[in-house]
This record gives C-alpha cells, structure tokens and sequence, in this order.
C-alpha cells in the first residue's frame, strides 16, 4: 500500500502554509524543506491559439527526501501537517490507490508519494 | 473540495472532539483561538502544545474549528518561534537616557503603574484628561478593551489611529454600508453556518467580484481570503478589479486592470450598463428602495467610454463585468481597504453598495449579507465613551464637519490631534498612549511629521511584545505585553463570538487585558470593577452597560468549554429584511431612515457628502497634475500584503524573512529595463516630499506606468538607536505620504495613488534615517495644511482650487477651535435623518 499527497494544481496559491508547517514539523532549519513550492509564471501566452492571452500562473508542491508522510501523526489518526493546513483545500492524503479515483479531466492534479526510509 | 466529505473524513478521536484541554504524555494541549498578538483580524482555531516547563513546543490548526477547518497561515504556522522570540520585551522599561538613544533601567510593574498613575492624575488636575491621545492600531484584539480603558481609566475622548489620515482603514465602508442599508455588509461565502459549505441553505455565488484587495494575503477586516478558493472549487467565477495582478485576477473572467484611485469610475460603469440594459432586480428595486430614479440619472452619463479613458481600460471588459455580475443568480462584491485609500472612499463605496442593490444581491445566499458582530456584543466602536466626563468629552477633536460629528464615528480625527501636538492649539497634548501600533513604521503617514510630532509630546507610554522603533523614538515607558497564547480574553468580529484562553506565560509580559485591570483599578477604581480577565470577558459578552444586555447566554468559561467558539444563528438566516430582523420596531424593511435600501442616502447627505456614487481625481495624478507626471512618470500605489507579515510584525521572525527578506517595490520589467534596474537591485522611490529604499521585484502583472511599495519595513537587526531606529525610515513609503489630505467628509486619503519617480540606489547615498533623525528631515510643513506641500498649497487654492480652499478653511477652523466649542458628540447622524426623513430631498 502506497500512502499519497494528492494536489488539485487549480487551485495551489503558493500560500507557504504546507512549507512552514512542514518546517516546523521536522525542525528543519534555515534554507531546508520537506516540502516546497514552485512557481512557474506569470507569464501570458501570446501565440498558442488554445490559450493565446491567458495569464499562466501555477504553483506546485514538491516533496523532499525529508518528507515521511508525518508517518507519527498519521499512525494516530491526525492529518499531515502540510495537508491539514492547506488553506487552498487543494491537498489530500490517503492511499495512492484511491486518491487516483480523484483525477478528473477537469483539473491539473499531481499526486505525490514519498520513498521509504 | 467536499466539505462534507472532509467532515466525515476527520478522526474527531484523535483531535480530542468535545475537550478544550487535555494530556498527551508531557503536553498540554489546549483547543483556543489565534487572535492576536502577533497577528491579524482574524481568529483561527488553533491546538497549542505547552511543555511541562510551561513552554509553547507547538501549534497546528483546529480542523474541528469551522472557521479555518484547521488550516492556519505561514504567520500562525511560525507561532513558537514568535512566542519564544529571544527579542521579546520580558519586563517593563523606564527610558535611561534621552528618547532615540536605546537607554532603558528595568523596573517593576508596580513602579511603572505608580509612574503611570501620578502622570495621569497630573494631567487630569492640571491639563484635562482630553489632553491624553490613545493611540492602537488596526483589527487586534484590543478593538473593545483598549478604548474601554481610554474612556474609563484615562478618560480621554481623544482615541483614534494616529497619524492615519482620514480613517482610511474600513470605516468608509463600514459607515457608507450602515447609511445605505442599515447594516454593515460582507460576502456569502458560507462563513455564517457552523456547517458551512455545507449547510443547507447556503448556496456559493456565481460571481464574485474581488476589488481592491487581495484577500489570499490580506485576510482583512474577519474575513479569510482562502474562501474564495474553496468557493471557487464549488463553482464561483471571478471578476477582479485591481491594478496588479494576483492570483485571483490571473483565474477571473474579467481583470480589470485599473489605475490606481480610480475605482469610482468603475463602479459608476457597472452601474450605467446595468440600468442602461435592463439588468436590474425590478423586484427588489421596486419593494425595497428608495431613490432608484435619483440613482438612474446620476449615472446616465457614466458610459464604459468615459471610465475606460479614466481608468485606462477597455470598455467593453467593463460592459462583460457589469453583464457577468448583473446576470448570474447570485453575485458578491469583496471590496477592501483601496475603497478608502483613494479621496473618492465614499463615492466608490456607494457606488458598490448600489450595485449590490439595483441587482437584489442582499443577503441572498451567495450575495452580500446584512451583518451583525455575533449575539449583538460588539454594538459599536468606543465602549464606555458615555462615562467620559463631559467637559472632557467636548476637547475631542474633529476636523471637519458632519461625518465626524456623528455618533457613528466614535474615534477622534487625527489630524486636529497632530496640529494640537504642532501648534497647541486648542491644546497641547500632555500624553501619548501607544499600544498595539508602531506609528513609525506603519500607520503613520508622513513619518518624518510623526517623528517630530512624538518628540513633542512629553510623556509617551508604549505598550508591546517588542521594542519598536517608535518606542525608541518616543516612549518614556515601555510595558512588556503578552501574546495570544499567554491571555484569557473573548472577541467577535462577525460571527462566531470566540474566545482565547490562556497556556502559558513569558517571563514578565502581561495582557492587554490584565495592564487595563491593573490600571483601571487604580486610576478609577469605581470603572473597574473586574475581578479578573475572565469576569471581565464575561462582562463583555453579555453586559456591556447596556438596559437589554447583548443576546450571548453564558459566560468566558462557558465559551471557553464549547471549544472556543459559539455561531449566531442571526448572522446565518438570509433575507433579514423581509423577515423584520433588521429594524428595532421589528418591521420588515432595512435600519435606514427610510426603511429601506437607500441608493439616495439620507445618511450621506447629513454628512454633507454627495448621497451618489462620486469620483474625485488623485490629488497628484497623470490627469490632476501632467506637469508633475513628466518629472515623475510613476502612479505609484501601495499597501498590498504579503503571506509573511501582517503590518509591521513578524520582522523579528527569521522563518518569515527567509521567505520574504527585503521590501520590494514591485516594477514593469519593461520600465525597469529603461531605467537599467534589475530584479533584486535596491531602489529609491521618489516625490517631492521625500523618499525610501526598496529592492526591485520585476512583476509583467503591473502596468508600465505603474509602481507597487510595501508598506510597514523596519529591520529588528539593524542598530536601534538613532540615526538608525532599526532602519525605520529607510525603506518607508510614508515618506512620501501625507497627512492632511482627505476625501469629502473627511473621509479617506490618497496614499494609495500618488506621483513618484524611481532611480538605482548607489553605494554611499544618504539614507532617510540620517535624513529624518538628523537633519530634520526633507521639509518644513504649515500646521493642517497637506505637509510639505508649502509653495503649491496655498497658491493652488489662490487659483481657485476648492478642495484646497476648504482644507486651508479646516485648518484655520480647527487652528481657531477652542475647548468649549468642539463639537458635542451626543448627535447620531441617523437618528438625525430619521427625524427628517419626510422633507422633501430635492
């Protein structure tokens, strides 16, 4: 069983709040994340015809090597940190197997898993 | 997002549903609220973890709070490192050398009460306890117990947000909302329902329309910005009005890229095409208005054409806004604090409430509620002002005429108070209190003016968790204030009512609560007759001297036990004015004096406001002053948040200044390019009154023309005696703002639209700190009249400049005032209209 992050990038306002819980979650110091934030944009499209003069702004959720799922908080039933305080609701947790289910075509979704220690 | 799938998906057992406090192994864990300090306007529930040494180890968010569903911001999230900060003020200060110089000798609390106590009884025997300024700032917690002890320990009338120019901060739109349909107003995004997006009767808006302001950051005014994701998540399509983009613009149907201070003009737009179209509610317009047809010819004329010019536009963006809002089911407009910023606040704040109106969206599910602080507790602003002796009560000071005058504004004006301390007239202010403010580093417009202006007050007190440059500058005594973690206290803004329960305790630090006990028991012992900080919250839940009381049933530890929040089920009902819930005689109808809504507003034209939706020109703008414009090709405009900070806090945070290390004046990359300045370069920004520092942040999402400055940068690891004072004045934008200067009515400023230029910063200039603190900055200033403005003021309204002649006529008016003929403050601007809501209007 794979235990997953699933990330609606629709919606993703690159708030920080999933990057400081994180931090201070693991203790990690200055310049370290068990999880960060990329920006692409914004920048408008000025020729592909499907989205000539739309802004392109999206924020992503990237997991390090130092991301264990909040394995302590999850074995007692809590949320990890990073999804319980996402303030745009657009992170889930649980079994990959089921956040899959999730994925419409609707939306940009990226589910993001962790490696094992 | 499901809401009611995140309920049912919440492991209630391991977050301790039905406890407010419990054991997990050494830990105790308390379910509370966030409020402040440090923080916001908000009051997100929170789950603190303190050591058994009594330490905060840790915080995370409550899920089974509905306000936040337990997400909290980066600023809550960095909580332990603000609470054990090793900068904290841990005991009170007495200055020890001269005020800048960073001198203090710890003292007892009792020593610095007895030090209080007998400054004040002096003052109060020799000077009058109206010479007494109080000074807090914005949407803390402190909104009710601040002003409490002002009036009935200090017992001074003269309260207000010193240095903030013309109540620029939600007041405007407080009171414009009150006058038009008797309520204040925010949007339905389900935040009424303890069920919330789930409840039953509540439906998300087709529409909403985010204008000027940018709520993901802000969260401003009991309002988490975040809802409108999740809104949007259920549906919701955007229409932006904001001259940035931001996140929200970026994913709207319509961004309407405006100038800075033109808002008005868009509002007025809408307004035009949704009458000239036929787009209107006539249902609601027909049953529930007064004044409709008054409205449809003061916009006849305020095509998308003329506004598309004004606010540099595209027409046709403003007819789809208008269309998209006036046609979907139900729309809201989210409006923030540029409404006030801008000399048009009122115009452009009628000119959104009457959109609201011609199309029906009031306190329609997914609209704009009708909204009351819960259980009626928070009724207004300036709790216990009736005991203000009235000799006292007649020194508060008041610019102009009308709004003022009104009961409806219960704090002073400050600029009477500021050309009090300059000129002493009528009087000279003995004391200052600041608490819960740093007015220079951020609400004092004009800093280098505030600066000289705390200089020459004899007796300054500040109160807060840190020191601040404004302590430096000024303050004789400095008393360690505690955090949020570390007070017993209840608060409403909106609903629910909350309260914020105590977990541990910082060396010598006290509540703003137990300083107002301490010193209210000993300054006016019969005022105060508290036993302690939950007696006192309980007083304030359900008492407040009122004959009926407020509606709360229960007390501080009741609230206290049901998890720290308590929803009122009359904020959440929809249709409040076809039910008779919003008028004291308990018909249906609206709190006006008409009864109903007003797009003519009695309330407007008693303050001698125009009652339609206006524009007035920024002062200096590419329209107003085209001269100026060549030599300073900038609109720059200001203020906007940031995830890290709120105000002038959280600099001290490490965590939050790894994510956001330097102020950035945000910049065209085009523009940038022509003046060879790259991202990351320091640069000065420039007017005519002065100038400051920030580093360059090359955005596309600005106009060329068009610059955007941060607001509220010190550096706490900067030296903070003078020159330096933590680099204040190095990289403040109220360098350039000014006092004086306000819309009609008194109301608003213009620091969010002004001329700047901008140029690269090279090693060696001199740096504003030097400026300000030795050399007396860049001007001279003439007492009430716009600072620094000396050879174009008076010259300008020689010409014929009206609005310059009525501020000069203010200023001697108020140079002229004495003691005994300011005005009464007993007169309510809408009772007034009430009793004459039968003579003809026009």
């Amino acid at each position: 069983m794979t235990k997953a992050i699933l990330v609606n990038l629709e919606y993703c306002t690159g708030c920080h709040s999933c990057e400081v819980a994180c931090k201070k979650e693991l203790g990690l110091p200055k310049g370290e994340f068990g999880i960060k934030v990329t920006e692409v944009g914004p920048f408008k499209y000025s020729e592909r015809e499907a989205v000539k003069d739309k802004w392109e702004w999206t924020y992503s959720p990237v997991i390090t090597q130092a991301c264990d799922m909040c394995e302590a908080r999850t074995a007692i039933g809590k949320m990890p940190m990073c999804v319980q305080h996402c303030q745009a609701w657009c992170m889930y947790y649980g079994e990959a197997s089921d956040l899959v289910a999730k994925m419409d075509n609707q939306n940009r979704w990226a589910l993001l898993t962790n490696k094992e220690a | 997002m499901d809401y009611r799938e995140f309920l049912d998906s919440i492991d209630r057992k391991a977050y301790h549903e039905g406890e407010w406090r419990w054991q997990e192994g050494d830990l105790t864990v308390t379910r509370t609220n966030h409020w402040s300090p440090p923080g916001c306007h908000n009051g997100c529930g929170v789950l603190l973890s303190v050591d058994k040494d009594g330490k905060l180890v840790h915080i995370e968010g409550d899920p089974l709070s509905p306000f936040a569903g337990g997400k909290l911001c980066m600023r809550c999230l960095d909580m332990v490192e603000a609470v054990n900060h090793p900068d904290r003020l841990k005991y009170p200060l007495k200055r020890a050398g001269e005020r800048g110089e960073n001198k203090w000798e710890r003292i007892t609390w009792d020593e610095a009460y007895d030090i209080i106590v007998e400054k004040v009884n002096w003052i109060k025997e020799n000077y009058g306890s109206h010479t007494i300024i109080f000074d807090h700032g914005t949407g803390r917690n402190i909104g009710w117990q601040l002003p409490l002890f002002a009036s009935t320990a200090l017992e001074t009338p003269n309260v207000c947000n010193f240095g903030f120019t013309g109540f620029a901060c939600y007041l405007p739109r407080m009171i414009g909302a009150s006058a038009k349909m008797g309520e204040m107003t925010i949007i339905d995004v389900s935040e009424t329902h303890e069920l919330r997006y789930a409840a039953p009767t509540f439906r998300r808006p087709d529409i909403c329309v985010v204008w000027g302001n940018e709520p993901l950051k802000s969260n401003a005014d009991g309002f988490l910005g975040h809802w409108i994701v999740e809104c949007m998540q259920y549906g919701t399509k955007i229409i932006c009005i904001d001259p940035r983009l931001t996140w929200l613009a970026s994913r709207a149907e319509v961004w309407l890229q405006l100038r800075p201070g033109t808002d008005a003009c868009i509002g007025m737009a809408m307004l035009n095409v949704i009458i000239a179209e036929d787009l209107v509610d006539h249902e609601f317009i027909d049953n529930w208005t007064y004044g409709y047809e008054a409205l449809v010819e003061s916009v006849a004329d305020k095509t998308p054409e003329w506004a598309a010019e004004i606010c540099g536009v595209a027409a046709e963006d403003i007819v789809k806004a208008a269309r998209l809002y006036a046609n979907a089911e139900s729309a809201c407009i989210q409006w923030g604090l540029a409404f006030e910023q801008q000399l048009s606040a009122l115009g452009v704040t009628a000119a959104a409430c009457d959109l609201m109106g011609v199309t029906g969206n009031i306190d329609n599910p997914g609209g704009n509620l009708l909204i009351k602080c819960a259980f009626d507790i928070e009724k207004r602003y300036g709790l216990g002002d009736f005991k203000i002796p009235r000799e006292e009560y007649a020194g508060k000071m008041t610019l102009s005429a009308g709004i003022e005058s009104s009961d409806i504004v219960a704090c002073a004006a400050t600029d009477p108070l500021m050309l009090a301390v300059e000129t002493g007239e009528p009087f000279q202010p003995q004391m200052l209190w600041i608490e819960s403010a740093n007015p220079l580093a951020c609400s004092g417009m004009d800093a280098p003016r505030m600066y000289e202006c705390l200089k020459k007050i004899p007796f300054v007190v500040v109160a807060d968790p840190f020191m601040t440059p404004t302590a430096v500058a000024a303050a004789d005594i400095v008393l360690p204030v505690a955090m949020s973690c570390e007070r017993n206290a209840v608060r409403t803004w909106w609903t629910p009512a909350r309260s914020i329960s105590k977990c541990t305790s910082y060396y010598e630090a006290k509540s703003d609560e137990q300083i107002i006990l301490d010193l209210g028991r000993r300054l006016k012992p019969e005022n105060w007759p508290w036993k302690d900080d939950k007696e006192l919250s309980t007083w304030y839940l359900t008492d407040q001297y009122a004959k009926e009381g407020t509606r709360y049933e229960g007390d501080f530890e009741e609230l206290q036990a049901r998890g720290g929040f308590k929803y009122d089920p009359w904020d959440s009902e929809y249709y409040k004015y076809k039910k008779g819930m919003c008028r004291p005689d308990g018909q249906p109808g609206f709190d006006t004096a008409t009864g109903r809504f007003e797009f003519w507003s009695w309330g407007y034209n008693h303050w001698g406001v125009d009652p339609m939706p206006y524009h007035v020109e920024p002062k200096d703008s590419p329209v107003s002053n085209p001269e100026r414009f060549k030599e300073y090709p900038f609109v720059a405009t200001s203020g906007g948040r940031s995830y890290e900070f709120f105000h002038s806090e959280h600099r001290q945070l490490e965590t939050m200044r790894e994510f956001h290390p330097y102020p950035l004046v945000t910049i065209n990359p085009e523009a940038a390019a022509e003046y060879g300045i790259n991202d990351g370069d320091w640069v000065w920004i420039e007017t005519p009154h002065g100038r400051c520092r920030q580093k360059a942040f090359l955005f596309p999402g600005i106009k060329k023309d068009t610059i955007h400055m941060e607001h509220a940068w010190w550096y706490p690891e900067e030296e903070a005696a003078e020159p330096s004072l933590f680099g204040v004045f190095d990289s403040n934008i109220n360098n350039m703002t000014l006092n004086f200067e306000t819309g009609q009515g008194g109301i608003g400023s213009g620091i969010k639209s002004f001329l700047a230029k901008i140029y690269k910063y090279q090693e060696g200039d001199q740096m504003p700190g030097v400026k300000v603190t030795r050399e007396g900055g860049w001007m001279d200033y003439i007492p009430g009249v716009m600072a620094g403005d000396k050879e174009s003021a008076e010259k300008r309204a020689a010409e014929g400049n009206e609005y310059l002649q009525k501020q000069l006529e203010n200023a001697r008016r108020v140079q002229n005032l004495k003691v005994e003929d300011a005005d009464m403050q007993g007169r309510n601007a809408l009772e007034y209209a009430k009793e004459h809501a039968d003579e003809v209007i026009r």
